[in-house]
């Protein structure tokens, strides 16, 4: 039956001139069309570099090299000075690179090392890769109501102003969204430590501990390293969670504890608002600083992971 | 050092990477108990329904987000899947010329790019251009995020099939767009569906990129060329606010976008698992 129906679909033709040429055209067409799609990502990528070039250009020639050490920002009198969010954004990001290290670098260990497969396993991974599917508009809402109170509490335990958002609010944020990043690398580097070396270590004797902290480690230093280069890149830019929770004061942040400024949080915060051409230029011009950084640290950590998997 | 005292050191270790990774569960836990719990009580018939009302007044809902949302990923789709397959197709196919590693190289950066930058990028772009802040930009800005992904799917998968399979359309005279429009794509269809599905749920929750481009609305919008509501912007706008009415609005609006992720998340996993591309 369903050899009768099949054998009755096939029906000889003659496919003419103009057929075949048709198809060629096609063909070409297909093959042209993968091209430009090709080309038009690189264009698209060169083309956002350039548009925010030329966009902050009023702002580089007025400003200058002030934008980077100007210590006020004051779009009434039109004065930019970028230095309290520089120190905002390095600031932050580097807290929440340093309270995630210990963290990812456990978990990597954890799902690269101690249990590598089963359920526990299984659960583990999920959960972390969840973390990061979590939007970041709602961990800034859920830090807002349930981070900041507790951080004002213990900002009146240690006697400092209790504003509760600031800069270690939002690091602590931050560091919850780039663990994922920096594990998802970690774990695989871990993972992928030859079982020779492992076994040899062994079999003279060393304990787990010391089979990481003399083989794993060193052999993934470099990976480790990436990890954590992508999860700078992330905190860098991060800007709904940071926005609601650092406190939006244009002031250079004194302590870890006092609200700041990111880059990413003022643009998000006064760019609808910005009138005048060098207000808008100037914050198109963190817009480049954030697009070029986050740029160097994603090539050199795709550098860093292929040097890694070649090895 | 005594054999004692390295033992100990090894499952002080083991212990303390067991708590840490337990430690990193907690606030996946604590965002979800807290959001489900608050959510919960704010959703009713009203909430779906209704248009926000000002404050004091009681029965404002989220329609306008609801739809706006919806509309605005829709839109991302369309411009993103297309086009992120082509690319992926021939990142595959081609994958020894120069320009695929350019391309490759792009598809990292533009992973990489802080979602705030997206937002300048098409507001000076078609914000600028068309002279008001419009859905459709949002929608361009949020297809700009989905492409990685969906073009990384697409590469990995169709690296997976066997050149045999296409070696054997070919032999049959099949042209080679039919072969890989007929042949290859639906080998990998699975794949591919899982990595459209992930982008997207990626994708949902995204304010920053909506800031400057579909901008919100108050009011029901299903004119792409005009500003528009959605679920992320309206979750910002209510949190930030003082009023006790407004919170339980985004309490809600949280709830809702993230029972939506958390499906799309499942729906992928469940996808990856069971038709899992394989030969």
């Amino acid at each position: 039956m369903t050899i009768n129906r099949s054998y009755r679909k096939i029906k000889l033709q003659y496919i003419g001139r103009k057929e075949i040429r048709r198809i060629n055209f096609t063909e070409a067409s297909f093959k042209k069309m993968l091209l430009l799609s090709a080309i038009g990502l690189v264009v698209v990528l060169l083309a956002i570099f350039v548009t925010l070039l030329i966009s902050s250009l009023p702002s580089i020639k007025a400003i200058g090299v002030g934008f980077i050490y100007g210590k006020t920002w004051d779009p009434v009198v039109d004065h930019y000075g970028g230095l309290p969010f520089l120190i905002g954004t390095l600031l932050t990001a580097l807290l929440a690179l340093i309270i995630s290290i210990p963290f990812s670098l456990a978990v990597g260990l954890f799902l690269g090392e101690y249990f590598r497969s089963g359920v526990i396993s299984g659960i583990f991974k999920n959960i972390i890769e969840l973390l990061a599917a979590i939007p970041s508009v709602i961990y800034g809402f859920w830090g807002l109501f349930v981070l900041v109170p507790l951080v004002r509490s213990l900002e009146t335990t240690l006697g400092v102003p209790p504003y509760g958002v600031g800069i270690f609010t939002s690091s602590i944020i931050l560091a919850i969204m780039i663990i994922p990043y920096s594990v998802s690398l970690t774990a695989q580097v871990i993972s992928l430590v030859p079982a020779n070396l492992k076994e040899a270590a062994y079999s003279l004797g060393a304990t787990r501990f010391e089979v990481i902290k003399n083989i794993i480690l060193p052999y993934t230093r470099s990976g480790i390293f990436a990890g954590i280069l992508l999860g700078l890149g992330r905190a860098l830019g991060e800007t709904m969670a940071v926005t609601m929770l650092i406190g939006n004061s244009h002031i250079i942040p004194t302590s870890i504890f006092s609200p700041g400024n990111t880059m990413a949080s003022v643009i998000a915060n006064e760019f609808t608002e910005a009138t005048g051409d060098i207000y808008l230029s100037a914050l198109i011009e963190m817009g480049l600083f954030l697009f070029v950084v986050t740029t160097i640290i994603n090539v050199i950590g795709r550098r860093v992971i292929k040097r890694f998997s070649i090895n | 050092m005594t054999i004692e005292y390295r033992n100990i050191r090894n499952k002080l270790f083991k212990g303390i990477v067991i708590i840490l990774t337990v430690i990193c569960t907690l606030p996946l836990l604590l965002v979800l108990y807290r959001i489900t719990k608050e959510g919960i009580s704010a959703i009713n018939w009203d909430f779906f329904v209704n248009l926000p009302k000002p404050v004091g007044e009681k029965g404002g809902g989220i329609a306008n987000a609801l739809v706006g949302s919806g509309l605005i990923i829709l839109m991302a789709s369309v411009f993103a899947i297309p086009l992120g397959i082509s690319i992926g197709i021939y990142l595959s196919e081609f994958k020894k010329t120069k320009l695929a590693y350019f391309t490759l190289l792009s598809v990292d950066v533009l992973q990489g790019i802080p979602s705030i930058v997206i937002g300048i990028i098409i507001y000076l772009w078609v914000v600028k251009t068309m002279g008001h802040f419009s859905a459709v930009s949002g929608s361009i800005a949020l297809s700009m995020m989905m492409l990685p992904a969906i073009i990384k799917s697409t590469e990995e998968t169709l690296k997976l099939i066997p050149d045999t399979l296409k070696e054997a359309s070919l032999s049959l005279g099949v042209p080679y767009y039919r072969t890989i429009l007929k042949v290859i794509l639906p080998a990998g269809i699975t794949g591919i569906l899982s990595g459209v599905i992930l982008s997207v749920a990626r994708v949902a929750g995204e304010t920053a990129p909506l800031l400057f481009t579909a901008f919100g609305n108050p009011f029901m919008n299903t004119n792409i060329t005009k500003p528009m509501s959605s679920l992320p912007s309206i979750i910002f706008n209510y949190a930030i606010s003082p009023y006790e009415d407004w919170h339980k609005l985004a309490w809600g609006a949280s709830f809702m976008l993230i029972a939506i992720i958390l499906v799309l998340n499942i729906i992928t996993k469940i996808a990856q698992r069971k038709w899992r591309v394989q030969f």
